[in-house]
C-alpha cells in the first residue's frame, strides 16, 4: 500500500464534473422511459414524478441526507457534521475521494439520491396522487436512501464489515426495487389492472429513455471510482459489456416464448444489464461481467413474466429490473471478485475466499428487508394522513389533466383562449361534483 | 345506431356489447361538447378553456330485435353518472349490404355463423 495524499487532481476532477452531469441526465431519461411505458393520459404525471424527485431529493440531500449518509456516525446512521453543507468545501474528503473537491463529491452523490428516489415512482404511476408522492419522496430520500447509502457507501455496518458495492447495488438498486414492491402493495393496483390491457403508449420513448439511461450509466459506474484510475476504467468497460450480454439473453428468451424479439423487452434488458454490473463494475474481470449479463438476466426476465400474472401491480417492474438485478450483482461479487482486477480489494469464492460471499449475502438479506419494511411503514403513515390516490373517476380521466391541468398531446382543437382581463375562475377537473 | 361515450369507458362499452352478442361495431375518436364542465389548462402562461372533450363514437347497425339490447349495453358500459357520459342516437337504416356476399338488410348485419 502507498500513502494517499489528499490533493485535488485536475484529471480526476474534470471527469467527475462530467460524470455528475451524466448521472443527473439519467433522471429525465428515466422519466422518458417510464412515460413511454404508461398510457398516454398519464404521460406527463409519470414524467413529473421523476422531475419532482430531482427537486425534492436535491433539497433533502443538501439539508440532511448527505450528512446522514457520509459523515461518520454509528453503525446504522451517520452524523450531522455536514448538515446544510457546512464544512463541505474545496479540499478533498480524504476518507472517501482523495483527489476531487469535497463539494464535487457531494454533487456526484446527490445525483444518486435523485435517481433512486425517482426509480421508486415506477411502482405507483397512473394512480398515486402527486402531492402525497412528493411528500413520500421527501421522507423516503432521508429515511431509506440516506440510511442505506450510509450502510453501503459511508461508514455503516455493511461497508465496515467488508461488503463490496461499487456503484450502488445496496443504496440504489436493492433499495429502490424492494421499496417499489412495498409501495405497490400499500398504494394498491390500478383500477383497470387485470381487467383491461394496459399497454405502453410509446415504445420509442421507452427505447430512447433506455438508451439515455445507458449513456448516463457510464457516469454512474465510471464515476464511482471517483477518478480516472483502474477501477473506473474497469467499471466503464464493464458497463458496455454486461448490458450487451443481457440484451442477447433477453432476445433469446423473447424469441423462445413469443417467437418475436420485442423492443420494450430490449429496453428492459438494457436497464437490467446496467443494474447487474452496477455493484460489481470495478471489482470483477470483463469476462465475468459478460457472464453476469448472460446469466443474471434470467431471474429478472422470469420475474417480469411472472409478475403480470399476480395481483401485485408493481407497474413498471422496478423490483425485477432493479431489486433482483441489484441483488444478483451484489451476490455475484462474492463469487467472482478478483483481487488482481480490483486493486487488491478482495477475491470471491471462486478465487479461494468464502468470507466475501458471506459479507455479500448479508447485504443481500438486510438491505431488501430494511427497504421493504421502512417503505411500507412510511407509506402507511402518509396514507393515514391523506389519501394516497384519488377517486376512480379521476384515474379514468387521467393523471395529466387532473393533477397538472395539461395534456401531453394537446392539439388545441376546441381550446378557447382565456383573456387575462376577464379574470376567469380556474376550475380544475374533479374539483366540483 | 350511434353512441357517443367517454373514451375511458370505451372498453367497458365494448365488453357490454360483446355480452349482449352485438358483434358488428365501428368506433372512431371524435371531439364533442354536451354541456359538461369546461376544464382549464395552462401552458406557460397561456390559459385555455377546453370546450371540446375527447369522445368515442360507436356506429352499430343492428336488426330490430337487437335495438333495445344494444341501447342497454351502451348505457351500462358508458354510464358514470357525471355530466358528459354521452348520447345514443337511434336512426332508421334505409339499406345495408354485406360487401363480400351482396346480402342485404337484416342478413347483412347478422354475424356470420349465428
Amino acid at each position: 500500500m502507498f500513502e494517499i495524499i489528499a490533493k485535488v487532481d485536475t484529471g480526476d476532477t474534470a471527469w467527475m464534473f462530467a460524470a455528475t452531469a451524466l448521472v443527473l441526465l439519467m433522471t429525465p431519461a428515466l422519466g422518458l422511459f417510464y412515460a413511454g411505458l404508461v398510457r398516454s393520459k398519464n404521460t406527463l404525471n409519470t414524467f413529473m414524478m421523476c422531475v419532482g424527485a430531482i427537486a425534492v431529493a436535491l433539497v433533502t440531500w443538501a439539508a440532511v441526507g448527505y450528512s446522514l449518509a457520509f459523515s461518520e456516525g454509528g453503525d446504522l446512521i451517520g452524523g450531522l457534521d455536514f448538515v446544510f453543507l457546512q464544512d463541505v468545501g474545496f479540499e478533498p474528503y480524504e476518507a472517501k475521494a482523495a483527489t476531487i473537491p469535497h463539494l464535487l463529491f457531494f454533487a456526484f452523490q446527490a445525483t444518486f439520491c435523485i435517481i433512486t428516489t425517482a426509480l421508486v415512482s415506477g411502482a405507483v404511476v397512473e394512480r398515486m396522487r402527486f402531492g402525497p408522492f412528493l411528500l413520500f419522496a421527501f421522507l423516503w430520500s432521508i429515511l431509506v436512501y440516506s440510511v442505506l447509502a450510509y450502510w453501503g457507501f459511508g461508514f455503516g455496518w455493511l461497508i465496515e464489515g467488508g461488503t463490496l458495492d461499487f456503484a450502488g447495488g445496496i443504496a440504489v438498486e436493492m433499495a429502490s426495487g424492494f421499496s417499489a414492491l412495498a409501495a405497490a402493495l400499500v398504494v394498491g393496483a390500478r383500477k383497470d389492472y387485470g381487467r383491461q390491457a394496459l399497454l405502453p403508449h410509446n415504445a420509442v420513448y421507452v427505447l430512447v429513455g433506455a438508451g439515455l439511461l445507458w449513456f448516463g450509466w457510464f457516469g454512474f459506474n465510471g464515476g464511482s471510482g471517483f477518478g480516472t484510475g483502474a477501477n473506473s476504467t474497469l467499471a466503464f468497460t464493464n458497463t458496455l459489456l454486461t448490458p450487451a450480454c443481457a440484451l442477447l439473453t433477453w432476445f433469446a428468451l423473447d424469441a423462445i416464448r413469443g417467437r418475436t424479439v420485442t423492443a420494450v423487452g430490449a429496453a428492459t434488458a438494457i436497464i437490467v444489464g446496467c443494474v447487474l454490473i452496477t455493484p460489481a463494475g470495478g471489482f470483477i474481470a470483463p469476462g465475468w461481467a459478460m457472464v453476469l449479463g448472460f446469466v443474471g438476466a434470467l431471474p429478472c426476465y422470469a420475474l417480469v413474466a411472472y409478475r403480470t400474472r399476480t395481483r401485485v401491480d408493481e407497474t413498471l417492474d422496478v423490483l425485477a429490473a432493479h431489486g433482483i438485478a441489484g441483488f444478483t450483482g451484489i451476490v455475484v461479487i462474492g463469487l467472482v471478485a478478483q483481487a488482481s482486477w480490483n486493486g487488491g480489494l478482495g477475491d470471491g469464492l471462486f478465487y479461494g475466499n468464502a468470507d466475501l460471499l458471506w459479507d455479500q449475502i448479508l447485504a443481500a438479506i438486510a438491505v431488501p428487508a430494511y427497504a421493504f419494511i421502512a417503505t411500507y411503514i412510511l407509506l402507511r403513515v402518509i396514507g393515514a394522513l391523506m389519501p394516497l390516490r384519488g377517486p376512480e373517476r379521476e384515474e379514468a380521466i387521467g393523471m395529466d389533466v387532473v393533477h397538472h391541468g395539461e395534456e401531453a398531446y394537446a392539439t388545441g382543437e376546441g381550446a378557447i383562449l382565456v383573456s387575462h382581463e376577464a379574470g376567469q375562475e380556474r376550475v380544475p377537473v374533479g374539483a366540483k361534483d | 345506431m350511434i353512441g357517443i361515450v367517454r373514451p375511458e369507458k370505451a372498453n367497458d362499452v365494448l365488453e357490454a356489447l360483446y355480452r349482449a352478442e352485438v358483434r358488428g361495431v365501428s368506433m372512431s375518436r371524435v371531439q364533442g361538447h354536451g354541456g359538461e364542465l369546461e376544464r382549464v389548462e395552462t401552458y406557460r402562461g397561456t390559459t385555455v378553456q377546453i370546450g371540446l372533450s375527447e369522445k368515442v363514437r360507436f356506429e352499430i347497425a343492428v336488426s330490430d330485435a337487437f335495438v333495445q339490447p344494444t341501447i342497454d349495453a351502451l348505457c351500462a358500459g358508458g354510464r358514470t353518472g357525471e355530466v358528459g357520459d354521452g348520447k345514443i342516437f337511434v336512426i332508421d337504416l334505409e339499406r345495408a349490404v354485406r360487401i363480400r356476399t351482396g346480402e342485404s338488410d337484416d342478413m347483412a348485419v347478422t354475424p356470420v355463423g349465428s
